[in-house]
């Protein structure tokens, strides 16, 4: 009679106490975290792929076409927002980019603060500071306005404004 | 006499080293676009708030600040890669070495290339 060796985590075997079904303790999907770490993780490499995109094309479009950094005023960002494609582009990379941060540090944070209420803490300020940015990067998309005026009406110099 | 652990395949060699650059360079970005998503809000401020501001990341001296900057983010984008390439393709594991020597030499050509472009932009007399 041959033996046939099963992998200790192949799930074969089922139904016999112990003959092969994954020990709870073993799990990697326990019952109170939920798939949460699995779910960032995978968030990480797909969040990634596409900001390589996105990042690349902002550097580019930004830094080395024409005059590159030379050309960046409040006219270019203008001249960029009056495209949806653009606005869409630049709210894409912020989300992206600040949860992927975001995600990367409080890695981080797990794997250097030893105390408790350290990483409670590092934490608390890091989600703090990205609710603030992403909230304040949003509006600053949708609320762009290349004519800005003061409380008297008056446009600010700089800004773009129809012809009268 | 305890002596020094001995090399793993892992401890020392290319794989941790890259995953300490992946993770300086990623902080360093982190930080960067804190500041950076702030800068750009002052659009919402006024016209000349906002072209002052950006007018401080066109001298000469903050130019190699940027070039550092994106050789940190061209790093992180292409060892992602290979990391992903780790983690999803069958022989990931296998070619981890091979690929981060192609991330370091694909690397350098792209920094090269962006920092003559860049540098010149910047000391070239605007």
């Amino acid at each position: 009679m041959t033996a046939t060796i099963q992998s200790p985590r192949s799930g074969k075997d089922g139904g016999k106490p112990g003959a092969g079904l994954i020990a709870p303790k073993y799990r990697r999907s326990g019952a109170s975290k939920g798939n949460f770490e699995m779910a960032a993780w995978l968030f990480m490499r797909l969040s990634g792929v596409v900001l390589v995109v996105l990042i690349f094309g902002h550097l580019f479009v930004n830094l080395l076409v024409g005059e590159g950094i030379h050309a960046i005023d409040f006219g270019f960002v203008a001249g960029k927002w009056a495209d949806p494609f653009w606005q869409f582009w630049d709210l894409a990379m912020l989300w992206l980019a600040m949860l992927h941060g975001t995600n990367g540090v409080r890695t981080i944070i797990n794997d250097y603060a030893e105390k408790d209420s350290t990483r409670f803490w590092l934490k608390i300020v890091l989600y703090a500071a990205t609710t603030v940015i992403i909230i304040l990067g949003t509006l600053v998309i949708f609320t762009f306005n290349p004519c800005p005026v003061d409380v008297n009406g008056v446009p600010l110099p700089g800004g773009f404004c129809p012809a009268a | 006499m305890p002596t020094k652990p001995a090399g793993t395949l892992y401890r020392g060699r290319e794989g941790m080293w890259s995953w300490v650059g992946h993770r300086i360079t990623g902080v360093v970005i982190f930080f960067f676009l804190l500041v950076h998503v702030l800068d750009t809000s002052l659009v919402r401020v006024s016209p000349e708030a906002y072209t002052a501001v950006i007018g401080a990341y066109k001298n000469p001296l903050m130019a190699l600040g940027e070039t550092g900057l994106v050789a940190a983010i061209v790093f992180h984008a292409f060892n992602g890669l290979r990391i992903i390439a780790v983690d999803f393709w069958k022989k990931g594991a296998k070619y981890q070495r091979q690929m981060l020597w192609t991330v370091l030499i694909l690397w350098v050509i792209v920094m090269v290339g962006f920092s003559i472009r860049h540098l010149s932009l910047a000391f070239g007399g605007h």
